[in-house]
Formats: structure tokens, C-alpha cells, sequence
């Protein structure tokens, strides 16, 4: 009897996380605490930092993966396998398009359709790192994957790694997210370092008023243009544009508010709590991902840089009553809205009257639409 | 209503017919073997001539139904059987039908044969026994073991006369019953731009040569929009000033109409009729009792959340 007790306990202890724990699994875990710590203490991007924190503690539970628990994220049929398929099938991010397009008001770019550009220029920063990985060592696929990084969009980054580099993509998104966490630490001292007190002082001029009609006109036509273009970019841009239609039209309020509330906060939770807990200590600590980490890093410092650079280079062409004020450059990533913040909270330390939210809203949507025009031009020459 | 849902319904069905339509027309013939002496075996252990089916189509493909024939003039010679589970084709895969003229050995097994020596044609119909999906005509040339088939798997050359070849097994013309024509190891792609682009400059400038193009068109688009919808609502503005003056006749339009004289005589009228609205000056103030409990305060609810 004392034999059978003893077998079943001995037993039950090799299933129990105290055996099976490795020091990557406490890494990770200490990983997955300090996110949490972010969010809740500093603020930084809670509603993406404490699901993948929370993912990466529940990802990184040791157990025995020889027993056929299928608790797993990795193991066929188990729950968290299956709420990760949003993630490996890739349909997660377009659904979060859904909810930005829904969410997103376009008029500032409307009203200044030029800006457009410097949402096209930040993307420097994702061919950059592109090129940079390359030199690592990283396969093509692979180092496109990384390089996305740079467009400063979480879902853009999954998207694309599920499809280029499925192996890296818990790293690809962790960095990410960190790195969009870190926008207001990251872009300020590049904005200060490439321009001239001249420079941040200039006022542009009030956006004109846009039309009802001209909201509606645009999702549609961005969607056929962008989309004939770059037909790969479709799932993201499809639905970002068909988020801004439901949004615009005004008869479809009912649609609007649930893809911009409702199905954004749902598939929220589920991407990141399941890209955290992708990020099984395994899979995730290599030393890959500390070169994905770096490549994350600098891709976003050339992106917020040659956003700004762009405008300087810009403003050369540009009538002195219309020059643009370079501290919106950094907004030409796709951190909506924190990299349009900064750019306003910038331009009121130096001239407290100077509001360049609106005005930076331009570029930041713009980058929105550029990084997903990139993603599907990465995927359609590396797919 | 009922008409609505009639229209409703018939929409989805021509909807998913076209749908399916669709998909049946990304049926290719891949790979044509009509003497077969020593090639692969059926799952009676022949060695029969065998036609093989590629799924080009990014979807899995029913292609129960549809009709394989030997004979123009007989386009429903064989009808793939419904109710067989194995007639669906995965995405990009392939099928393998024997050409033994004995169908009740099973599905893949058709009611014709194939001739060697002579010029072999093989058709594919859709479900109407019209439409012809494709076709082929399988040279007499063709020795026994050796195929005949597409260079690339469900796909036309841009030249007509390099879609077909004829494999004899030797060193990059492998038989491939049931399997790719051309056998992928790597990411052709990925490996054009490894060995091409070595520093990923020419990605770099194309690609971001695209993202540019894409935004300058929607900028250059929206530029012309503004522009347009600036000199439309100007021109609606101006119709609908243009209107208001018209309709007010001139004497509407007395020399002492000030907002100032107007309210000295309304005020005056007031005054002199001494006219103000009549009140109810009874004020009741109703006791609401509300005993206290922390059980139904909402300060305690359990579906309270933490304030910061």
C-alpha cells in the first residue's frame, strides 16, 4: 500500500512545475513579472503589456510536455493552442485593423493629404533593419520579419512574422510591443538631436474642415488604391479601411462601436495573452532573440529619425507660410496615438501655444497605412 | 419580408454556386502516364495507365461530379462518384485516377482505357457536362514508363508549346505520380533574393519605391478630391445664397429692421400688457427612504473595480 502511495506521488511530483523547472522557465517568469510591472507602476501600454506579461507567466508554467497534457500552447488540441491559432493563422491582426480603422479618425490627413509622405518615409526604418539583418546573418524571410518591427505596429509585426518566420514571431512581437511602449523614452532625444529650436517653433496652419462626404469617399478609395497596389497588404488594409467606412458612414454606428469597443478589447486580450505565452523559454531564449531585440531597437530609432529628417528635407521644398513643423516626423511610425502625443507634448515645451496633435495625427495614420503597404510588400517578394 | 428573405436566399446560392463554379475551374490535368509497364501500381497491384489531377486552386477542391472522358463526343464518359470522402483535393495536392476501364474497383478507377501509339485526348468536364475545365491530347510518341506533363504543377508556360514535356524518369524529368512535377526544396524566392540581393539594397529601393507610389497616389487622389469638393460645396453655397435672396421679396426688407428696434418694441409690448407666464408655486419634496446595507452598496459590489 505504502508502495502504490509512494509510486502515484512520485509520480504526480515529475508532472508538478517544481520538477520540471529549468532556470529559462524563472528567466522568463521574471520576464513576464517585470511587463506586468511596467503596465501596472509606469503606465506603459497596460492593455498590451499586462496580457503578454500575464501570457508569458502562463507560457512559461513548467510541466512535463512528454505526459500529453495538451495544456501547452504548442500542443495540438490544448485551449491555448487553439486560441493561438488567431495568432499562427494570422487572422487576429486583421481583426484589430478592424477596430483601429473603426477608431481612427482620417481627417487630419485629409485635410493634408501631403503628410502622407512622412508616414511613407518612416518607413525607412523598417528596410533599415531590413538590411541590417541581413548583415547579421538572417535568412531573407527571416530578416524581413524583424524588420517590420520598425513600422511600430504590434499587428502588422504578428501578421507578417506568422507568415515569414513563424519560429520568431513570439520574439518579433514581444519586441514590438516593448519597443511601442518605449516610444515616449525612445523619440524625444531623436527629435531634439535632428532639429533646431527654429525648427520646433514653427506653426503650421489650422486644417480645413472635411467634409462628411469626403470621410466616406476616403476608406473606400484608399482600400482600392492601396489595395491595387499592394494586393498582399488586402487582409490589413481591407479591414482597416472597411473599420473607417463603418465608422464614417454613420449608418452603421451599431457595427462601428462594436469593432472599435467590443471585438477590439476581445481579440486585444486573446493576441497578446497568447503572444506571451508564445514566448515558451525554449522557443524564446536564444540568442536570436537578443539579435531581434537589437535589429527592433534600431529599426525604430531610423524610422522616428528619418520620419523627421523627411520633413526637413520637405520643408525645402515647401512655401515659408507652409512649412511643416518637424516635430510631427516621429508620428510618420504607427504608434497611434502615443507617437502623435509626443510630437504635441514636444511642440508645447517649446512654444506653449503651438498644438500639433491634429497635425500629427496626419502622419501617424499615415504610417498606419504605410507600414501595412509594407508588411504586404514584404510578403509579396519574400512569401 | 418574405420577398427580402427570398432574394436574400437566392443571392447566397448563386453566390456559393459561383463560388464553386469557381473552384472546380482550378482543376488541371498534371501528369498523363498511358503505357504504364513498371511505373506505380493501383491498390490492386496492376500496372494500369493513370491520369493525375492537381488541385491548383489556394482551397480544398469537391470534385465529386465532375466528368473525366476520353471521348469528345461522349463529355460525360465518367462521372467521379458523389458520397467518396477521398474526392475532395487538399490545397495544391494531387490525385491519381486509373485509366483501366474497371469502375467497379472503385472511385479512382474509370470506365475507359488509353490507347498507346495513338494520340490520347482526355478532357475534364464540370458537373453540367458542358463546361470544359481542361483537356490535353496525350502524343502517340509517348513510349511506355514515360509521362507526359506539365512542366510546372497546374500552371500554363507563357509559351503554350512549354506547358507540356514528356518525363522518362532520367535526372530532372522524374515520374511523379501523386506528387509535385517540380519537387520545392527551398523558398525560390527567398533564395533568389539570398544570392541576388545580397545587402538587400534593391528590396530596400523597390520596396519602398512601392510604399511611396502607393501614398503619393492616395495623396495625389485626395489632393484632387479636396480640390473637387472645395469648388462643389463653393458652388452649392453660392446656389443656396443666391436662392434665400430671391425668395425674400424687397418689401420684406423695411429700412428700420435692427435686432435693437425690434426688442424695444417687443419689450414695450411687455411692459404694456404687463403678460408673463403663470406659474405653479407649490414646491413638494418627497422623502425617499432607502434603508442602508454594504451588502447593496455599490461601493462594496463585487463587480466594482479598483480605483487608482
Amino acid at each position: 500500500m505504502t508502495e502504490f502511495f509512494m509510486s502515484n506521488l512520485e509520480q504526480f511530483w515529475h508532472l508538478t512545475g517544481f520538477y520540471n523547472a529549468t532556470w529559462e522557465h524563472f528567466v522568463m517568469l521574471a520576464v513576464g513579472l517585470f511587463f506586468i510591472w511596467l503596465a501596472i507602476k509606469k503606465d506603459f501600454e497596460p492593455m498590451l503589456l499586462v496580457p503578454i506579461g500575464f501570457g508569458m507567466l502562463i507560457g512559461n508554467i513548467p510541466f512535463n510536455t512528454t505526459a500529453g497534457l495538451e495544456i501547452g500552447i504548442y500542443e495540438e488540441g490544448s485551449v491555448l493552442n487553439i486560441l493561438y491559432n488567431g495568432v499562427s493563422a494570422g487572422w487576429y491582426p486583421p481583426l484589430i485593423f478592424l477596430g483601429i480603422g473603426a477608431m481612427t479618425d482620417f481627417s487630419a490627413l485629409i485635410a493634408n493629404p501631403k503628410l502622407m509622405l512622412i508616414g511613407a518615409a518612416a518607413q525607412f526604418g523598417i528596410f533599415g533593419a531590413y538590411m541590417v539583418a541581413l548583415l547579421l546573418g538572417f535568412a531573407p524571410d527571416q530578416a524581413g520579419a524583424i524588420a517590420i518591427i520598425g513600422g511600430a505596429d504590434g499587428p502588422t509585426a504578428i501578421f507578417l512574422s506568422s507568415k515569414l518566420a513563424p519560429n520568431l514571431m513570439g520574439a518579433i512581437a514581444v519586441s514590438a510591443y516593448s519597443y511601442m511602449a518605449l516610444v515616449p523614452v525612445i523619440q524625444p532625444p531623436l527629435m531634439r538631436l535632428f532639429t533646431t529650436k527654429n525648427e520646433r517653433l514653427i506653426k503650421m496652419k489650422p486644417a480645413r474642415a472635411v467634409s462628411q462626404n469626403e470621410k466616406i469617399i476616403f476608406p473606400i478609395v484608399g482600400m482600392l488604391l492601396t489595395c491595387f497596389v499592394v494586393p498582399s497588404g488586402l487582409p490589413l488594409l481591407g479591414m482597416l479601411f472597411f473599420g473607417n467606412l463603418l465608422r464614417e458612414c454613420g449608418v452603421c454606428n451599431r457595427l462601428a462601436k462594436t469593432a472599435s469597443n467590443a471585438l477590439t478589447d476581445i481579440v486585444t486580450i486573446l493576441l497578446g495573452m497568447t503572444v506571451g505565452a508564445s514566448t515558451q523559454a525554449s522557443e524564446f531564449l536564444t540568442a536570436q532573440t537578443i539579435g531581434i531585440f537589437a535589429l527592433g531597437f534600431m529599426a525604430f530609432i531610423i524610422a522616428s529619425s528619418s520620419g523627421v529628417l523627411f520633413v526637413k528635407l520637405f520643408n525645402l521644398f515647401l512655401p515659408k507660410d507652409k512649412k511643416i513643423n518637424p516635430l510631427i516626423g516621429n508620428a510618420g511610425v504607427s504608434a497611434v496615438p502615443m507617437s502623435a502625443r509626443i510630437s504635441n507634448n514636444l511642440g508645447l515645451e517649446y512654444d506653449p501655444s503651438n498644438y500639433l496633435l491634429m497635425h500629427a495625427m496626419g502622419p501617424n495614420v499615415a504610417g498606419v497605412i504605410g507600414s501595412a503597404v509594407a508588411a504586404g510588400v514584404l510578403l509579396g517578394f519574400l512569401a | 419580408m418574405k420577398k427580402k428573405l427570398l432574394t436574400l436566399l437566392l443571392i447566397m446560392v448563386a453566390c456559393a454556386t459561383v463560388a464553386s463554379a469557381q473552384g472546380r475551374r482550378g482543376l488541371r490535368i498534371n501528369e498523363v502516364m498511358v503505357q504504364n509497364n513498371g511505373s506505380v501500381v493501383d491498390d490492386y497491384g496492376n500496372h494500369v495507365a493513370w491520369v493525375e489531377l492537381f488541385n491548383s486552386t489556394y482551397g480544398p477542391l469537391e470534385i465529386s461530379s465532375v466528368y473525366i472522358t476520353n471521348d469528345k463526343n461522349n463529355p460525360k464518359k465518367y462521372p467521379v462518384p458523389l458520397g467518396d470522402v477521398n474526392t475532395e483535393i487538399p490545397t495544391r495536392q494531387h490525385i491519381v485516377f486509373w485509366a483501366d476501364g474497371q469502375p467497379t474497383r472503385g472511385t479512382f478507377h474509370m470506365n475507359f482505357t488509353l490507347e498507346p501509339g495513338k494520340d490520347n485526348w482526355i478532357g475534364v468536364y464540370d458537373a453540367d457536362g458542358k463546361t470544359l475545365i481542361d483537356e490535353v491530347v496525350i502524343p502517340a510518341s509517348l513510349q511506355a514508363d514515360q509521362t507526359y506533363a506539365r512542366a510546372i504543377d497546374g500552371e500554363d508556360a507563357e509559351n503554350a508549346a512549354d506547358t507540356w514535356e514528356v518525363r522518362d524518369g532520367s535526372e530532372g524529368k522524374y515520374v511523379t505520380p501523386s506528387s509535385n512535377n517540380i519537387i520545392k526544396d527551398t523558398n525560390n524566392k527567398v533564395e533568389m533574393f539570398s544570392t541576388q540581393d545580397e545587402n538587400g539594397f534593391a528590396l530596400t529601393v523597390m520596396a519602398m519605391g512601392i510604399v511611396f507610389s502607393a501614398l503619393l497616389l492616395l495623396c495625389v487622389c485626395f489632393y484632387i478630391i479636396s480640390k473637387i469638393g472645395a469648388r462643389v460645396s463653393k458652388h452649392n453655397k453660392a446656389k443656396a445664397q443666391g436662392a434665400k435672396l430671391k425668395e425674400l421679396p424687397k418689401e420684406s426688407h423695411p429700412e428700420h429692421d435692427s435686432g435693437e428696434e425690434i426688442a424695444a418694441i417687443v419689450m414695450a409690448l411687455h411692459e404694456h400688457l404687463d403678460t408673463h407666464d403663470r406659474e405653479n408655486t407649490i414646491l413638494t419634496i418627497n422623502k425617499v427612504k432607502r434603508a442602508y446595507s454594504p451588502w447593496s452598496s455599490k461601493i462594496y459590489g463585487l463587480r466594482e473595480l479598483p480605483r487608482r
